[in-house]
């Protein structure tokens, strides 16, 4: 295998990863973006989903991301998020429960900025559970 | 004069107090340390934070830049933000942080322009509310509780995103106590909007070539600048109150830790003193005690 790239998440507090890997697969805002060593310098933004990390060919470990940035030197490759989980961490019925709150909440918000709040909390745990529920890159 | 009684019970309440004392500043000192290292973990999400906003910033062509990078135009309506402690017994922490907003207070408004205020900490709230009541707008108490986390932050900037939004104020400066050494805080302000890139202040001026400064590489941009410098401004607001927050924190431990430390050797002086007292004392009377027989002895 080719050379391998570095790859960080950081969250605010901490840093949450931070391990060398043949290949991360980041959902990026405009679509999914495969990286590896020696990938073009980008700075883009991170929409929610799951971060793929391969090594070889075959999908290592997955982590779901809330949404954050990323950053790509040639070397370095480096997700600001607020959090990464592995997605078998994740609590399948805990999320649909949060799901079903959310969706009343949602139709129960006062104003305009509550349903806001409450719609992009919406699509955070929908998209939560379909990371767990359907992984991507089998 | 006091009776020998009364000194043995000076003696004794001088010596809980030093163990009282003594006992806080253990406490402040593993605090710090802690506070330090939280402080350490956060640096390299700020640090790539800053890298990524200044090449972002550096690519921007100011007439497009949103409003939390270039300002809302006017600087009528100021927003101060005091992040103090909730606790006291901290020496000078708190009252250095009031001194120096009530001074900026004071000049902005001598200058024709409206302050106002958020207040993190319940000491801040207690030091402002007397002459300041009327402009605080928001005061957070016990918020730093046991320690300064990411949300607490996030949980202020939305509310100062709020108020930005609603055209509330122009300018929005925190004002905190930064960590020099365990021994030394320094009150310092830091302007949050419109966010000031920090240092190299010729990189601005550098119109638009992003000239490959700060990390020598050329960033591709997905989708494009505007959008991320839009969505990556309000998150390091964030963070910029985040470090203030554990700035702060490890400030107030530190400035605990020495006051508790004096504290601790004033009642070690104190007590030595009042010992020597007692014990003049102690040696007078029985020596008056020894006169008295003895002269009572001698008329027989």
């Amino acid at each position: 295998m080719a050379d391998k790239i570095g790859f960080d998440v950081v969250s605010p507090e901490r840093l949450l990863l931070s391990e060398d890997v043949d290949m991360v697969v980041i959902p990026a805002e405009e679509g999914d973006m495969g990286v590896m060593a020696g990938h073009a310098p980008v700075i883009a933004n991170v929409r929610p989903g799951t971060i793929a990390v391969f090594s070889g060919n075959s999908v290592q470990k997955r982590y779901f991301v809330a949404g954050g940035f990323l950053e790509v030197t040639g070397e370095r490759c480096t997700v600001l998020a607020e959090q990464a989980t592995p997605i078998e961490d994740i609590d399948i019925s805990a999320t649909q429960s949060q799901i079903k709150d959310l969706s009343e909440d949602v139709s129960h918000a006062k104003d305009e900025r509550e349903k806001e709040a409450a719609e992009a909390d919406l699509a955070l745990a929908r998209a939560k559970l379909q990371a767990a529920e359907s992984p991507a890159y089998k | 004069m006091p009776s020998l009684k009364d000194l043995r019970g000076r003696i004794k309440s001088v010596q809980s107090t030093r163990r009282i004392t003594s006992a806080m500043k253990m406490v402040a000192a593993a605090k710090l340390k802690k506070a330090q290292e939280a402080a350490e973990d956060a640096r390299p999400y700020a640090e790539r934070m800053e890298r990524m906003l200044s090449s972002l910033a550096a690519g921007i062509v100011p007439e497009n830049a949103p409003p939390l990078l270039a300002g809302t135009g006017s600087e009528k309506v100021h927003l101060l933000v005091v992040v103090t402690s909730d606790r006291g017994l901290c020496g000078g922490f708190n009252g250095s942080i009031a001194r120096a907003v009530k001074a900026r207070i004071k000049s902005l408004e001598d200058q024709g322009q409206e302050v106002k205020l958020i207040a993190i900490g319940r000491k801040g709230v207690t030091l402002l509310r007397r002459d300041h009541n009327h402009r605080m707008v928001e005061k957070y108490e016990e918020l730093l509780k046991p320690a300064p986390a990411f949300e607490h932050a996030d949980e202020v900037v939305q509310r100062i995103m709020r108020m930005f939004e609603d055209g509330e104020f122009d300018v929005c400066t925190v004002y905190y106590n930064k960590f020099v050494s365990a021994l030394t805080q320094e009150v310092t302000p830091l302007q949050l909007i419109p966010f000031q890139m920090p240092e190299s202040p010729d990189e601005e001026a550098g119109d638009g070539g992003g000239t490959g400064s700060g990390g020598g590489a050329q960033y591709e941009f997905e989708p494009n600048e505007e959008t991320i410098l839009a969505s990556l401004l309000p998150k390091n607001l964030s963070v910029q109150v985040y470090r203030a927050m554990l700035e702060s924190f490890a400030s107030e431990q530190g400035a605990r830790m020495t006051a508790m430390d004096n504290a601790t050797r004033n009642a070690g002086e104190m007590i030595d003193s009042l010992s020597i007292t007692y014990n003049r004392m102690r040696q007078a009377q029985i020596t008056n005690e020894l006169i008295e027989i003895i002269s009572g002895a001698e008329a027989l």
